[in-house]
């Protein structure tokens, strides 16, 4: 399997590990009203979608950025590579 | 006073020299090394501060550039530093003077050991270590790959020369690896 990565361009699997469900970038407000449930949901609670599916990986044997990679999960195919930071600035993180 | 002996990576009291074929494996002990991480929203900043200190623009994505204080890419808006020891041993407070509030500076010189390798055919040795992409590498690249599961930065100066830094508590195999692939390879 061959992820493209945005900046380093197509890099084999094998340099990279998995994390798991990109919606970890979303961490909850430990301030919130609703914390104790909303982490209980962050920590515990996936979606297990057959189709497009958003996931973290690190380019460990590269250069250390975190990717975020939509993955179709019946067919392995890789339709978009993002990096995290990007991704989570569209989000309103890290502002 | 301690009277304290300094010894290089492998241990020894000079640069260890292994030579196989047309190629010579060198260990570099006398460089200094900071890192350069650009903070957020200071980017611009940071990397027009950097080109300042290194007499060249900053290097961009899998590049290196200067003459005597080098950087080269280490990630989105991160850098390694390199200089000569002898003239630059506080490299970081260099740097750090040089980049003020742009960016966050670390003294790197004794986490890494640099191998050079010198000579023609050292893409035959590299593809043995490395899944590196060696067509698209020439004069002025640089990539970070594991070789034998040690996180490396791989730079090439020029056809001929190329610079492996990999991590100093690790020199030991790191050597190893590179000299058994010059024996295969050569």
């Amino acid at each position: 399997m061959i992820i493209n990565h945005p900046l380093l361009g197509p890099r084999d699997s094998s340099e990279f590990t998995y994390l798991g469900d990109a919606t970890l970038i979303n961490r909850p407000d430990w301030q919130a009203e609703d914390a104790a449930e909303a982490f209980y949901e962050y920590g515990y609670v996936r979606d297990n979608p057959a189709g497009k599916h958003q996931e973290l990986w690190f380019h460990e044997a590269g250069d250390r950025s975190w990717l975020v990679v939509t993955r179709d999960t019946t067919t392995h195919e890789i339709s978009k590579v993002e990096l995290a930071r990007d991704v989570a600035r569209a989000r309103g993180r890290s502002k | 006073m301690l009277d304290l002996v300094a010894i290089t990576a492998l241990g020894g009291s000079e640069p260890q020299v292994d030579t196989v074929g047309g190629i010579t494996c060198s260990e570099v002990p006398g460089v200094a090394l900071a890192s350069v991480a650009a903070r957020m929203g200071q980017e611009t900043k940071a990397s027009k501060a950097l080109a300042k200190l290194i007499s060249a623009p900053a290097p961009g994505i899998g590049q290196h550039a200067g003459d005597t204080v080098t950087a080269f890419w280490a990630g989105p808006d991160q850098w390694m530093i390199e200089a000569p020891f002898d003239t630059h041993e506080e490299l970081a407070d260099q740097v750090k003077s040089a980049l003020g509030d742009t960016a966050s500076v670390t003294e790197q010189t004794d986490g890494w050991t640099r191998f050079d390798l010198n000579g023609d055919q050292i893409p035959a040795v590299l593809e043995l270590l490395s899944m590196l992409d060696l067509r698209n590498i020439d004069a002025g690249s640089v990539a970070r790959c594991s070789i034998h599961h040690v996180g490396c930065f791989v730079l090439c100066r020029s056809d001929e020369a190329f610079s492996i830094y990999g991590p100093r508590s690790s020199a030991g195999s790191l050597h190893h690896a590179i000299v058994t692939a010059m024996r295969s390879a050569l």
